[in-house]
């Protein structure tokens, strides 16, 4: 595969990708996993807000907004 | 039984040196149940067309880099548009019903003889208290909660929080607050309740001192009059155009006010890092406008109608008392007045107005009727019964257009009311937050109206 | 960060002085009309009671269906029961210990998939569990179709579609409910695996636990639980399988508990 993996913060915004690892613990970690954001879950970005941060993903259906600060402890692979 | 315990902790240790053996167990668990929920909705759920995007194309628009800041202005500018000019006609209408029945109860009053006294506490304190409170603020907010509440039926208030959280994120607070702000303007007590959404203690907090930047159902009416007396003070006329931008101004005003308190707060008091943001945007929904329209106009009404009983009446016959009550030759309430007139000329205002708010504690929406008794306790003026003409009575009580600016940012900034402090007691179980919840924006209002105040006298425009 | 909510059960004991046939707690993820159903069931009579120890409104009410008295207990909106927020741990803790006759979760049929894991949840705590899919009619105009005997076939539990927000589907809910609760209608919900290793280490811990609980909460459910570590379970369980009472719930000031969460 030509992707490497990236944070999900680096992730361009209409691309899908699937989430490697959720590098944090303890609650805020659990809350991630609960909304779905789990390793090997297909995550896309879905648009910034007009500051440029937060960023809004697509998980499992649902629309979720993430603030730099949890999204660059999220690894993802890129997909095509 | 504590033999029993014992055995249960032994268990629970067990489990535990199980778990670390297996390794990262809730992720496994979770990463399980998501196998079989995408199982199931892989056999039971078929999509037909492509109709989802529909919702894509509308937050493309309202969280857009050059639309999403000017559409939530817009927004709140028409929705305060169609208040303004809309409240006009029926706050007219409810007045001279409410006045004209008034005239009725003091013919009827005259006819049982009744002593003055009598009449005066409960025609001219408690019954013209309600009438002014019903008739100013009950057409307002009967036109502003229909059509906030669609807003917020329809799913844009999380697009407001996504937008503003950078704002947020700056000040060390929590995106959320944003949503307990729009509770806010119904009722900071609400909003305070609604504070409960942000699971960190400390982003809480600071969002619980702050609620009160945002104009509530009691004060939005108060802003509306107030912007309409600056501006025909100022430039002549006030139509309602002027008076609606005045009054964005002012609650922009609140909220960068709550950016900086937010952040103030969080380098001082409430020191910390932000916590985790999450935020869900919800699919829009079209609000049931039938269902929507008749409960939030309801409930409205019946806010107004409860707290007009049960604040206004007791607090018109008080103030009634107060007026009319003479040590020497000068009322309890002018004694009052001008034991804080000083005060009050310091601020841009005067000893009334600065009383009117100390006695409007219990709500604020009993501050213009206590500051009009007060006003007409000095002289004959006869009682207002539209803007026009609590303009006159205003004007000659030596109002400028300082005044009422320093009177709609004193509003905005002052205290909470009583029920918002209790709340705040309840929520926060700790009287020192509490104090500070009152402390915190009565400091802000003193400094800033101060400022004003000096600014335009030293420039010589007052 | 987390705050204890001691004092569930001073609601429990409350809600049992009321001349009610069943309790039925109502639980779902947030935005998925949960209010709605609620108010459409109990018919806008719902009293909002505040939970002690705060973060969370509880809204109770009632309805009257063939003869019987139902009390419907609106739960917190959550993702899940795994006790993340204080929200979570009071859904989970009135779905475990407040022994409602059964459980309605309300799913939004938008977005099914995500939905669901609450509902595998609810079902590893209770067997009496009644599936609702709401807001069909969102789900109709954005084209999604669901095909709801055989989810209710895979669930093993009943499901009720409905439109809450026009009453549709309603009256179904609640004879599916009058059914599992009065006509004790058996049901057999699906059985949630694990991989082997979890399934193995489950199973020793349930063989242990299994005398403790005394057949009064789900042991295969609190062997989990424990495997994950989950320590705000340990005391709730201990206070509850002793059986001493409503009173011991409520040691310890819920005022103490809330000025140690702020200070």
């Amino acid at each position: 595969m030509g992707y490497a993996e990236i944070t999900l913060t680096a992730l361009p915004i209409g691309q899908q990708a699937r989430v490697v690892n959720v590098g944090m613990q303890g609650l805020t970690r659990n809350r991630l996993l609960d909304l779905g954001l789990v390793p090997s879950s297909l995550v896309k970005a879905v648009r910034k807000s007009p500051g440029g941060d937060p960023v809004a993903y697509k998980v499992r259906g649902a629309i979720i907004a993430l603030r730099s600060e949890e999204s660059r402890l999220i690894t993802v692979w890129p997909l095509d | 039984m504590s033999n029993e315990e014992n055995c249960f902790q032994g268990i629970v240790a067990q489990a535990q040196t199980a778990g670390a053996e297996v390794g990262p167990v809730r992720d496994q668990l979770v990463l399980d149940l998501y196998r079989q929920t995408q199982e199931i909705a892989r056999q039971v759920v078929k999509r037909q067309g492509k109709k989802e995007d529909f919702d894509h194309k509308i937050d493309d628009f309202v969280t857009s880099k050059y639309f999403g800041y000017p559409l939530m202005l817009t927004l709140l500018s028409l929705i305060l548009w169609l208040t303004v000019s809309g409240a006009n006609y029926p706050s007219q209408l409810l007045s001279n019903l409410l006045f004209g029945f008034g005239s009725h109860l003091t013919a009827f009053c005259q006819w049982l003889k009744a002593p003055d006294w009598l009449h005066g506490i409960l025609v001219l304190g408690l019954y013209r208290c309600m009438a002014w409170v019903i008739s100013v603020m009950l057409p307002p907010m009967a036109i502003f909660f229909p059509l906030f509440t669609f807003l917020e039926e329809l799913g844009y208030l999380p697009r407001v929080a996504f937008n503003l959280d950078r704002g947020f994120k700056r000040a060390g607070a929590h995106g959320k607050q944003v949503l307990t702000m729009c509770m806010g303007f119904g009722c900071n007590a609400a909003g305070v309740t609604a504070c409960r959404i942000i699971e960190s203690p400390r982003e809480r907090l600071i969002a619980t001192l702050t609620n009160n930047f945002v104009p509530c159902n009691g004060r939005f009416p108060t802003l509306i009059a107030m912007a309409a007396i600056f501006l025909s003070a100022l430039v002549g006329t006030a139509n309602n155009l002027l008076t609606t931008g005045l009054v964005v101004g002012v609650v922009v005003f609140g909220i960068l006010v709550t950016l900086l308190i937010s952040r103030l707060l969080s380098q001082t008091l409430l020191k910390g890092v932000p916590s985790t943001f999450t935020l869900e945007l919800p699919p829009y929904r079209w609000p049931k406008m039938g269902t929507l329209l008749i409960r939030s106009v309801l409930d409205r009404t019946l806010f107004v109608l409860v707290r007009a009983v049960v604040v206004a009446a007791p607090a018109g016959m008080i103030i009634w008392i107060l007026a009319n009550v003479y040590i020497g030759e000068v009322s309890i309430i002018g004694h009052l007045g001008g034991f804080l007139q000083g005060f009050g000329y310091l601020l841009g205002l005067d000893g009334y107005i600065i009383l009117a708010f100390l006695l409007g504690l219990p709500a604020n929406e009993i501050v213009i009727p206590i500051l009009i008794m007060s006003y007409l306790s000095e002289g004959v003026m006869v009682e207002p019964s539209s803007i026009e003409d609590l303009h006159r009575l205003l004007v000659a009580n030596g109002w400028t257009w300082l005044t009422a600016l320093n009177m709609m940012l004193f509003s905005l900034l002052h205290f909470p009311c009583a029920t918002t402090l209790l709340t705040i007691r309840k929520e926060t179980q700790s009287l020192k937050w509490t104090v500070l919840a009152a402390l915190i924006p009565t400091g802000v209002a003193i400094l800033v109206c101060f400022l004003v105040a000096q600014l335009a006298r030293a420039c010589g425009l007052v | 960060m987390n705050c204890q909510h001691v004092g569930t059960l001073k609601v429990l004991s409350k809600l049992n002085q009321d001349k009610s046939d069943a309790v039925i707690a109502l639980a779902g993820n947030p935005n998925t009309g949960k209010s709605t159903v609620f108010n459409g069931l109990t018919g806008l009579k719902q009293h909002t009671g505040n939970w002690p120890g705060k973060t969370v409104v509880l809204a109770k009410g009632n309805y009257r269906y063939r003869n019987k008295i139902i009390t419907l207990v609106d739960l917190p909106g959550t993702y899940s029961l795994l006790a993340n927020s204080a929200d979570e741990q009071v859904a989970r803790d009135f779905i475990c210990f407040g022994n409602p006759e059964a459980t309605i979760v309300v799913v939004d049929a938008t977005c099914l998939e995500r939905n669901l894991n609450l509902v595998l949840q609810v079902i590893e705590i209770t067997p009496r569990a009644i599936l609702c899919v709401n807001l069909i009619d969102e789900a109709k105009r954005k084209g999604i179709v669901i095909d709801f005997p055989k989810l209710e076939a895979l669930l093993g539990i009943p499901v009720v579609p409905t439109a809450a927000r026009d009453k549709v589907g309603l009256a179904a809910l609640k004879e599916s409910l009058h059914q599992v609760v009065f006509e004790h209608k058996q049901l057999q919900p699906l059985s949630i695996r694990y991989q082997e290793r979890i399934e193995v280490a489950v199973a020793t811990i349930q063989r242990e636990i299994e005398p403790f609980l005394r057949g009064k909460i789900n042991s295969r459910w609190v062997a989990l639980r424990l495997l994950d570590g989950d320590t705000t379970l340990i005391t709730e369980i201990l206070n509850y399988i002793s059986g001493t009472g409503p009173d011991s719930w409520e040691q310890g000031s819920n005022e103490l508990k809330a000025v140690k969460c702020y200070e």
